[in-house]
Protein backbone atom coordinates (compact mmCIF):
# COMPACT_ATOMS: atom_id res chain seq x y z
CA UNK A 1 0.00 0.00 0.00
CA UNK A 2 1.37 3.37 -1.00
CA UNK A 3 0.07 6.82 -0.23
CA UNK A 4 -1.15 8.63 -3.36
CA UNK A 5 -2.91 11.84 -4.17
CA UNK A 6 -4.77 12.69 -7.33
CA UNK A 7 -5.81 16.10 -8.57
CA UNK A 8 -8.23 16.21 -11.46
CA UNK A 9 -10.05 18.94 -13.34
CA UNK A 10 -13.66 18.45 -14.37
CA UNK A 11 -15.39 20.13 -17.24
CA UNK A 12 -17.00 23.44 -16.14
CA UNK A 13 -20.19 22.85 -18.16
CA UNK A 14 -21.29 20.03 -15.83
CA UNK A 15 -24.05 20.61 -13.31
CA UNK A 16 -23.47 20.29 -9.57
CA UNK A 17 -25.15 16.90 -9.35
CA UNK A 18 -23.15 15.58 -12.31
CA UNK A 19 -19.93 16.66 -10.62
CA UNK A 20 -20.88 15.02 -7.36
CA UNK A 21 -21.76 11.84 -9.24
CA UNK A 22 -18.44 11.81 -11.12
CA UNK A 23 -16.37 12.37 -8.00
CA UNK A 24 -18.40 9.70 -6.21
CA UNK A 25 -17.81 7.34 -9.14
CA UNK A 26 -14.03 7.68 -8.86
CA UNK A 27 -14.17 7.29 -5.12
CA UNK A 28 -16.27 4.16 -5.39
CA UNK A 29 -13.88 2.77 -7.94
CA UNK A 30 -10.94 3.29 -5.58
CA UNK A 31 -12.78 1.72 -2.67
CA UNK A 32 -13.69 -1.26 -4.87
CA UNK A 33 -9.97 -1.71 -5.53
CA UNK A 34 -9.35 -1.90 -1.80
CA UNK A 35 -8.26 1.69 -1.27
CA UNK A 36 -8.34 3.44 2.04
CA UNK A 37 -9.64 6.99 1.52
CA UNK A 38 -7.80 9.53 3.65
CA UNK A 39 -9.29 12.82 2.57
CA UNK A 40 -10.84 14.67 -0.30
CA UNK A 41 -10.90 18.33 -1.13
CA UNK A 42 -13.10 20.36 -3.39
CA UNK A 43 -11.34 23.47 -4.64
CA UNK A 44 -14.40 24.56 -6.55
CA UNK A 45 -14.45 26.36 -9.87
CA UNK A 46 -11.01 27.77 -10.60
CA UNK A 47 -9.68 29.77 -13.48
CA UNK A 48 -7.15 27.87 -15.58
CA UNK A 49 -3.75 29.39 -16.29
CA UNK A 50 -4.25 28.57 -19.96
CA UNK A 51 -7.24 27.23 -21.91
CA UNK A 52 -7.76 23.46 -22.03
CA UNK A 53 -10.24 22.14 -24.59
CA UNK A 54 -11.18 25.77 -25.19
CA UNK A 55 -12.41 26.11 -21.60
CA UNK A 56 -11.04 28.79 -19.33
CA UNK A 57 -12.07 27.32 -15.99
CA UNK A 58 -12.64 23.97 -14.35
CA UNK A 59 -13.70 22.20 -11.17
CA UNK A 60 -10.66 21.05 -9.22
CA UNK A 61 -10.86 18.04 -6.94
CA UNK A 62 -8.24 16.36 -4.80
CA UNK A 63 -8.33 12.77 -3.56
CA UNK A 64 -5.94 11.45 -0.95
CA UNK A 65 -5.81 7.68 -0.47
CA UNK A 66 -3.77 4.60 0.21
CA UNK A 67 -3.90 1.83 -2.34
CA UNK A 68 -1.70 -0.91 -3.78
CA UNK A 69 0.39 0.33 -6.69
CA UNK A 70 -1.21 -2.00 -9.26
CA UNK A 71 -4.57 -0.26 -8.92
CA UNK A 72 -3.20 3.06 -10.18
CA UNK A 73 -2.91 2.14 -13.88
CA UNK A 74 -6.52 1.00 -14.05
CA UNK A 75 -7.62 4.03 -12.02
CA UNK A 76 -5.92 6.39 -14.47
CA UNK A 77 -7.54 4.48 -17.32
CA UNK A 78 -10.90 5.44 -15.79
CA UNK A 79 -9.87 9.10 -16.02
CA UNK A 80 -8.91 8.74 -19.64
CA UNK A 81 -12.22 7.04 -20.45
CA UNK A 82 -14.28 9.79 -18.84
CA UNK A 83 -14.88 12.74 -21.15
CA UNK A 84 -15.70 15.13 -18.33
CA UNK A 85 -12.15 14.93 -16.94
CA UNK A 86 -9.96 17.53 -18.59
CA UNK A 87 -6.72 16.85 -16.68
CA UNK A 88 -5.55 14.55 -13.95
CA UNK A 89 -2.32 14.02 -12.05
CA UNK A 90 -1.53 11.22 -9.62
CA UNK A 91 1.49 11.54 -7.38
CA UNK A 92 2.90 9.08 -4.88
CA UNK A 93 3.71 10.83 -1.62
CA UNK A 94 7.05 10.24 0.06
CA UNK A 95 7.57 10.75 3.78
CA UNK A 96 8.15 14.50 3.50
CA UNK A 97 5.10 14.92 1.29
CA UNK A 98 3.00 12.90 3.75
CA UNK A 99 4.04 15.21 6.57
CA UNK A 100 3.13 18.18 4.38
CA UNK A 101 -0.24 16.67 3.49
CA UNK A 102 -0.94 16.06 7.17
CA UNK A 103 -0.32 19.72 7.98
CA UNK A 104 -2.42 20.79 5.04
CA UNK A 105 -5.38 18.72 6.25
CA UNK A 106 -5.13 20.30 9.69
CA UNK A 107 -5.01 23.74 8.14
CA UNK A 108 -8.11 23.03 6.05
CA UNK A 109 -9.91 21.68 9.12
CA UNK A 110 -9.07 24.71 11.24
CA UNK A 111 -10.01 27.17 8.49
CA UNK A 112 -13.45 25.53 8.15
CA UNK A 113 -14.24 25.97 11.84
CA UNK B 1 48.07 74.21 -23.63
CA UNK B 2 50.87 72.26 -25.24
CA UNK B 3 52.81 72.30 -22.03
CA UNK B 4 50.01 70.64 -20.05
CA UNK B 5 49.79 67.79 -22.57
CA UNK B 6 53.54 67.35 -22.32
CA UNK B 7 53.35 67.36 -18.59
CA UNK B 8 50.67 64.70 -18.64
CA UNK B 9 52.67 62.59 -21.05
CA UNK B 10 55.65 62.78 -18.74
CA UNK B 11 53.51 61.44 -15.97
CA UNK B 12 52.92 64.54 -13.97
CA UNK B 13 50.81 63.58 -10.95
CA UNK B 14 48.93 66.89 -10.99
CA UNK B 15 46.03 65.71 -13.16
CA UNK B 16 45.58 62.37 -11.42
CA UNK B 17 42.93 61.81 -8.77
CA UNK B 18 44.51 60.52 -5.59
CA UNK B 19 42.91 59.54 -2.36
CA UNK B 20 44.50 59.64 1.05
CA UNK B 21 41.90 57.32 2.49
CA UNK B 22 40.55 54.36 0.47
CA UNK B 23 37.10 54.92 -0.94
CA UNK B 24 34.28 53.31 0.99
CA UNK B 25 32.77 51.10 -1.72
CA UNK B 26 30.85 47.98 -0.81
CA UNK B 27 32.49 45.17 -2.73
CA UNK B 28 31.08 42.21 -0.79
CA UNK B 29 27.83 41.00 -2.24
CA UNK B 30 25.08 39.78 0.00
CA UNK B 31 25.58 36.06 0.45
CA UNK B 32 22.98 33.87 -1.25
CA UNK B 33 21.35 31.10 0.67
CA UNK B 34 18.98 28.28 -0.06
CA UNK B 35 15.58 29.29 1.28
CA UNK B 36 14.45 25.66 1.58
CA UNK B 37 17.47 24.58 3.58
CA UNK B 38 17.23 27.64 5.79
CA UNK B 39 13.54 27.21 6.56
CA UNK B 40 13.71 23.44 6.82
CA UNK B 41 11.17 22.89 4.04
CA UNK B 42 11.48 19.27 2.97
CA UNK B 43 8.72 19.17 0.39
CA UNK B 44 7.78 21.65 -2.29
CA UNK B 45 4.08 21.52 -2.99
CA UNK B 46 2.98 21.76 -6.63
CA UNK B 47 -0.52 22.74 -5.47
CA UNK B 48 0.72 26.02 -4.02
CA UNK B 49 0.98 28.06 -7.19
CA UNK B 50 1.25 31.39 -5.36
CA UNK B 51 4.48 30.31 -3.73
CA UNK B 52 5.93 28.82 -6.91
CA UNK B 53 5.40 32.16 -8.63
CA UNK B 54 8.42 33.46 -6.68
CA UNK B 55 10.60 30.94 -8.51
CA UNK B 56 9.71 31.90 -12.08
CA UNK B 57 10.35 35.04 -14.09
CA UNK B 58 7.61 37.17 -15.63
CA UNK B 59 7.41 34.91 -18.66
CA UNK B 60 6.79 31.90 -16.47
CA UNK B 61 10.27 30.43 -16.92
CA UNK B 62 11.95 28.70 -14.00
CA UNK B 63 14.59 30.98 -12.49
CA UNK B 64 18.15 29.60 -12.44
CA UNK B 65 19.92 28.62 -9.26
CA UNK B 66 22.45 31.39 -9.70
CA UNK B 67 19.70 33.96 -9.18
CA UNK B 68 17.62 32.33 -6.46
CA UNK B 69 20.47 30.69 -4.53
CA UNK B 70 18.53 27.43 -4.17
CA UNK B 71 20.69 24.37 -3.55
CA UNK B 72 20.83 21.74 -6.27
CA UNK B 73 18.83 19.23 -4.25
CA UNK B 74 15.91 21.63 -3.89
CA UNK B 75 16.21 23.15 -7.35
CA UNK B 76 15.36 19.72 -8.77
CA UNK B 77 12.29 19.58 -6.55
CA UNK B 78 11.33 23.12 -7.52
CA UNK B 79 11.55 22.22 -11.20
CA UNK B 80 9.45 19.09 -10.66
CA UNK B 81 6.81 21.01 -8.71
CA UNK B 82 6.57 23.80 -11.29
CA UNK B 83 6.18 21.30 -14.12
CA UNK B 84 3.40 19.51 -12.24
CA UNK B 85 1.67 22.82 -11.54
CA UNK B 86 1.86 23.69 -15.24
CA UNK B 87 0.28 20.39 -16.21
CA UNK B 88 -2.67 21.11 -13.93
CA UNK B 89 -3.05 24.64 -15.33
CA UNK B 90 -2.23 26.13 -11.94
CA UNK B 91 0.67 27.95 -13.64
CA UNK B 92 1.10 28.95 -17.25
CA UNK B 93 3.57 27.28 -19.61
CA UNK B 94 4.09 30.61 -21.29
CA UNK B 95 3.08 33.90 -19.82
CA UNK B 96 3.60 37.59 -20.08
CA UNK B 97 3.71 40.25 -17.37
CA UNK B 98 3.13 37.75 -14.57
CA UNK B 99 4.72 40.08 -12.05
Amino acid sequence: MNHYETVFILNPVLSDTQIKETVQKFEDYLVSRGAEMISKEDWGLKKLAYPIQKKKSGFYHLLDYKVAGEAITSFELEFRRDDSVMRYLTVRLDKHAEAWAEKRRERVKSSKK
Amino acid sequence: MASTIEQQAKGNKQGEVRYLTPLDIETKKEAKYCRFKKNGMKYIDYKDANFLMYLVNEQGKILPRRLTGTSLKYQRKVAQAIKRARHLALMPYVGDMLK
